[in-house]
């Protein structure tokens, strides 16, 4: 299945979680927040959100700024 | 004993004893930033959210942490009051804080805030519990308003974020002070430390700036200047300065 991450489209195994996706791209958790769908996924809930074909994951961190 | 230790700043739960808030862009790297903040006494610093790619964060988290110094993420690039909500709640689930330098900008060349979303962002996130510090123009009205949506604090600018411009109302800041009941902290426009020391004697209770230090020839030693800046106009301030006359007044006695 395709998402769109960050806005770019990545495939992705049926079934993923958020968790799988962090896991796939070598992304850090710590530090790092992640709105689907444009809701937050609270960082407990990682493990068990499924991301659908389709859906928009938005992955956060903090940089120099303001 | 003028060094401020007894004259700490509460904004919300959060207490402070430096006045200066230093945003960490603009810096050339992170060794340069690094000194700078060292420098500045700072307790609270501020940092924007943006999208992570594969490498991870810029190490600027590491930096801060290391340094003990808080977090005051910031919705910096939104243009909208969900845009600034939706940034607002993502920096307090990656950063573990429920501090948030809210600013929603109406375009790219001025950079200045939007009063009608900032506003309605403002009640959204207040009543979401956040610890609201808003960015705002130097609108003695708004930043009453703000107050009144349960900010923890109000943030009128001093002049465009960048210009280095000073404080180009110094009576709106008067005005702002002269009713708050939230600290006022005077954000954006500093150029140099007459600036910021200033902002202090008009009576805010603090400073938060970045550009004139990241940006400056040497950061490190502006951010002293800063400093210096700061607890100046604030000790200035509650000294009481003397009234302005037209004539002179000699201060050696008569022959």
């Amino acid at each position: 299945m395709e998402v769109q991450i960050n806005g770019d489209w990545r495939a992705f195994p049926d079934g993923t979680t958020v968790a799988g996706v962090l896991e796939a791209l070598g992304t850090a958790p710590r530090g790092v927040a992640v709105a689907l769908n444009g809701e937050v996924v609270r960082r407990g809930d990682w493990a068990e959100a499924v991301v659908a074909a389709g859906a928009r994951l938005e992955i956060l961190t903090a940089v120099q700024g303001g | 004993m003028f060094d401020g230790a007894d004259d700490q700043l509460a904004i919300g739960d959060y207490k402070l004893t430096s006045r200066l808030i230093i945003g960490t862009g603009g810096a050339a790297n992170l060794s340069v930033l690094e000194r700078a903040l060292v420098a500045s006494g700072t307790e609270l610093t501020t940092v924007a959210m943006r999208r992570a790619d594969a490498e991870g964060g810029s190490g600027v988290l590491e930096l801060v942490r290391r340094l003990g110094i808080r977090l005051l993420p910031n919705t910096a690039g939104c243009r909208s009051a969900a845009e600034a909500v939706l940034t607002a709640q993502l920096a307090r689930e990656a950063l573990e804080t429920d501090l948030i330098k809210l600013e929603v900008h109406a375009d790219d060349r001025t950079l200045l805030p939007d009063p009608v979303e900032t506003l309605d962002a403002a009640e959204q996130l207040a009543s979401d519990g956040f610890t609201v510090l808003a960015y705002t123009n130097d609108d003695p009205v708004l930043a009453l308003r703000l107050e009144e949506a349960g900010c923890a604090a109000v943030m009128p600018l001093g002049a465009p974020i960048g210009t280095g411009l000073g404080i180009r109302n110094p009576h709106n800041i008067e005005l702002i002070v002269s009713r708050a009941g939230v600290p006022i902290v005077l954000d954006a426009g500093i150029g140099t430390a007459s600036d910021a020391a200033l902002a202090m004697e008009l009576g805010c209770d603090a400073v938060l700036l970045s550009t004139a230090v990241t940006r400056a020839q040497d950061p490190e030693r502006m951010a002293y200047a800063m400093r210096s800046a700061v607890l100046a106009g604030r000790l200035a301030r509650a000294a009481g300065r003397v009234p302005q006359r037209f004539w002179a007044q000699a201060s050696s006695p008569p022959r």
